[in-house]
């Protein structure tokens, strides 16, 4: 007996730590293939490579963009001529002759204060840029290119000095001087003309200043500026926005009505025969396997670009999902109740309305919903391939590759859209739930 | 047989109560107000089907409106373009073999972004799910902040991210991983937490009786638990991803999708290479949609061996 326990305790002993061994070696076994497969990741996708090339600039560019602004000063060399721009953009053009106070105009003598007492003054042909700390440097774009005198010393790395081209790089600003023309840039925060272009009396109004003038019957007016604001199309993008989430829903809920009907074809104990039921099921892999790009091709050389072929796409592709997952569905429902209804002499579509409908409703409809939410994000990227929608602005403005204001602006709508079609999904499931629990029960 | 019973009975028993409590007066108030009940309910049901039916037409209209070419014009066009490459694919059947073998190293590439995307993902998402669920949390006071941090990373599209890495990192399959890793930890994310908050937390309080620090319980304790659940998980997220990178490479970000707009573009007379590009995508996307649905049916109805686990 006492034998007996002792060799089984052994033997369960050693069973244990081998069990235990080999699943060490199990563990080490998966950590070593992905450890392996990131290497072989990082070669294959050559980030070293990767690195070398990406361009730091460009970061600090979107990164300096997003929150703030620059106004361009620009002189024509040539007619010394100034402009003062927005970012640059005409739409954003100071009209002649006037200026931000931080420009004091002047025939032949314009200065431009950056702040912290830098301070530019454009002559007649040179201009100056006195850095405090440093010292002024004089510059004059000649035939030959540019002339440059720089206080003694080393040169700081603030500055960048060739032969057609000198640039000055503080944390005030931006100076550019070539031959012909001088660029000034002063950075600010905040996004410039969000609510008013400078062409709108209502720019530059503080918005006690907008509250009293919209209540004294300027109201429709002030909205429509704002509305056509040319500078950040607020217009366009309500459409933009409205279209994506139009996509989502005439693709998410058409899918829906279609795949309801061809679920009952490929449910098991809904199908006529097993050869249609096998039938239903081919087609709903085929269109699943296909798959939202290549249907959003195939679209959009019938259709042309806009919002209409994207929901198309969105409904063919989920006509396959939701064909599936539906007759998963109907085909776990509780038969009681179909029975209960048939026993009362029901024809099968009153079985269909009364028995089946009932008990499956709830979990389609979170489901539809579900997918409605993720599909916004789809139509987003299926908006950028077909030209509709949010997706379209946003691949606009980043090929353009200047107004990333533009793109923070475009990101952050779509991350709120994406969050409050989650938040108005989520509400609308736990409702059905809910409801569904009243009902049923 | 019971039943039997129950039949006979039954109508003894309510006859005779109703006999005595219930005046036929007040069944048939019942069975008004239940008429009307069912009347005000179907006619809420109908008024909402007529407002959702009209949503849709009107929707559809304007997207009509704002679409290039209409709908009615464009429907018997449908077909023109699959039946062009697929006409086109007949024809120089005897050059597929070439293209596929062309394009083979694109389409392993966009395989390795939503491989590597997803493993990315799924091993940022099991360490965000349980510093996000609740018995589990290193700093428990922190849990609504990766919660939060979670779903603002599943808001955010993939096409966001890719093109604004592409202007940083230029084209290639980089910015394409990291974007899709970055969504797919807010989605794993969010599901691991739901799966983590059915482990059992008492092999968690064993481990950290014996003194083990917060890595060794969650390793230890918790990951055998739910590792079946995780990779069923990670890869229904693996065939989600391989559409995404297909589709991000359309966008610019490398792999078959990339391959296809320029074999797309170059239009009519070359649609074989499309027709090649075609087929392998769809190849690739049933070859791994029904890999992964055999392994997740495994993990998920029994036969769940010791390999599994890792």
């Amino acid at each position: 007996m006492m034998d007996v326990t002792l060799t089984s305790l052994q033997q369960l002993q050693n069973h244990a730590t081998n069990h235990i061994m080999r699943k060490k070696v199990g563990t080490f076994a998966v950590l070593t293939v992905i450890l392996a497969y990131f290497t072989y990741i990082f070669f294959a996708f050559d980030i070293i490579g990767l690195y070398q090339k990406s361009s730091s600039e460009n970061a600090m560019t979107l990164i300096r963009d997003s929150y703030s602004y620059k106004v361009h000063v620009t002189r024509d060399n040539r007619s010394g001529e100034i402009d003062i721009k927005i970012e640059g953009e005409n739409k954003g053009a100071y009209p002649s002759g006037t200026a931000p106070e931080w420009v004091n105009l002047a025939p032949k003598k314009t200065v431009v204060n950056l702040g912290s007492n830098h301070t530019i003054t454009l002559g007649d042909k040179d201009v100056v840029y006195d850095v405090p700390g440093y010292g002024q440097i004089w510059a004059e774009p000649s035939n030959g290119g540019v002339n440059a005198r720089f206080p003694d010393g080393e040169l700081p790395d603030f500055i960048s000095v060739s032969k057609n081209r000198l640039m000055i790089l503080t944390d005030q600003g931006r100076l550019t001087v070539t031959r012909n023309r001088t660029e000034i840039f002063r950075y600010f925060l905040g996004w410039e003309l969000f609510f008013f272009t400078l062409d709108s009396p209502y720019y530059g109004l503080s918005v006690g200043e907008i509250v009293s003038l919209a209540m004294n019957g300027e109201a429709s007016e002030i909205l429509s500026d704002f509305w056509n604001n040319r500078m950040w199309l607020h217009k366009d993008v309500a459409w933009a926005i409205f279209e994506t989430i139009l996509m989502a829903f005439i693709g998410t809920f058409g899918a829906a009505l279609v795949a309801l009907p061809l679920a009952f074809l490929a449910a098991s104990n809904f199908a006529p025969s097993q050869s249609v039921r096998f039938a239903m099921r081919r087609i709903f892999d085929f269109i699943r396997g296909v798959d939202a790009l290549i249907f959003t091709i195939m679209l959009s050389r019938a259709f042309g670009p806009g919002p209409m072929t994207g929901a198309l796409a969105i409904l063919i592709t989920d006509t396959g999902s939701f064909g599936k997952m539906f007759s998963e569905t109907l085909e776990n429902i509780d038969q009681k109740q179909v029975e209960g209804i048939q026993s009362t002499g029901a024809k099968p579509i009153q079985r269909y309305r009364f028995g089946v409908l009932p008990q499956v409703t709830p979990v389609l409809m979170s489901l539809v919903l579900y997918f409605f939410e993720s599909n916004t994000r789809s139509a987003t990227i299926i908006g950028a391939i077909t030209g509709g929608g949010i997706g379209l602005l946003l691949t606009q403005a980043m090929y353009t590759q200047k107004d990333w204001e533009e793109v923070s602006y475009y990101i952050t709508l779509i991350i709120l859209m994406v969050i409050a079609m989650d938040w108005f999904s989520g509400k609308l499931r736990s409702a059905l739930v809910k409801g569904s629990g009243n009902d049923t029960v | 047989m019971t039943s039997n019973g129950v039949r006979y009975s039954t109508p003894f028993f309510y006859g005779y109560n109703m006999r005595n409590d219930r005046t036929p007066a007040t069944v048939e108030k019942i069975q008004d107000s239940y008429v009307a009940m069912m009347l005000r309910k179907r006619s809420y049901g109908a008024i909402l089907l007529l407002i959702f039916v009209s949503m849709m037409i009107s929707g559809f209209k304007v997207a009509q409106d704002r679409n290039a070419g209409s709908f009615w014009d464009g429907i018997h066009r449908i077909f023109d373009f699959p039946a062009g490459v697929i006409s086109e694919a007949f024809e120089k059947a005897s050059e597929l073999p070439a293209h596929t073998a062309t394009y083979f190293p694109a389409l392993l590439e966009t395989i390795n972004i939503a491989a590597a995307s997803t493993l990315i993902g799924a091993i940022s998402g099991m360490i965000m799910s349980m510093l996000a669920t609740r018995g589990l949390a290193k700093w428990p006071a922190l849990i609504p902040v990766f919660r939060r941090l979670l779903d603002l990373m599943r808001a955010v599209p993939e096409i966001v991210i890719a093109l604004v890495l592409i202007f940083v990192m230029g084209g290639g399959p980089v910015p394409a991983m990291i974007a899709i890793a970055f969504h797919t930890t807010g989605a794993l994310g969010k599901m691991f937490s739901e799966v983590n908050e059915n482990a059992s937390l008492k092999p968690v309080e064993g481990l950290a009786s014996v003194g083990a620090n917060w890595t060794q319980r969650m390793l230890l304790a918790v990951v055998p638990q739910v590792a079946p659940n995780y990779i069923s998980y990670a890869l229904m997220r693996f065939e989600i991803n391989i559409r995404a990178s297909a589709i991000l490479g359309f966008v610019g970000a490398g792999g078959i999708g990339y391959e296809l707009k320029n074999a797309m573009s170059w239009g009519q007379g070359r649609y074989d290479q499309a027709a090649a590009i075609f087929l392998m995508l769809f190849a690739a996307i049933v070859l791994f949609d029904q890999i992964s649905s055999k392994y997740r049916s495994r993990l998920t109805h029994g036969r769940q061996s010791s390999e599994v686990i890792a």
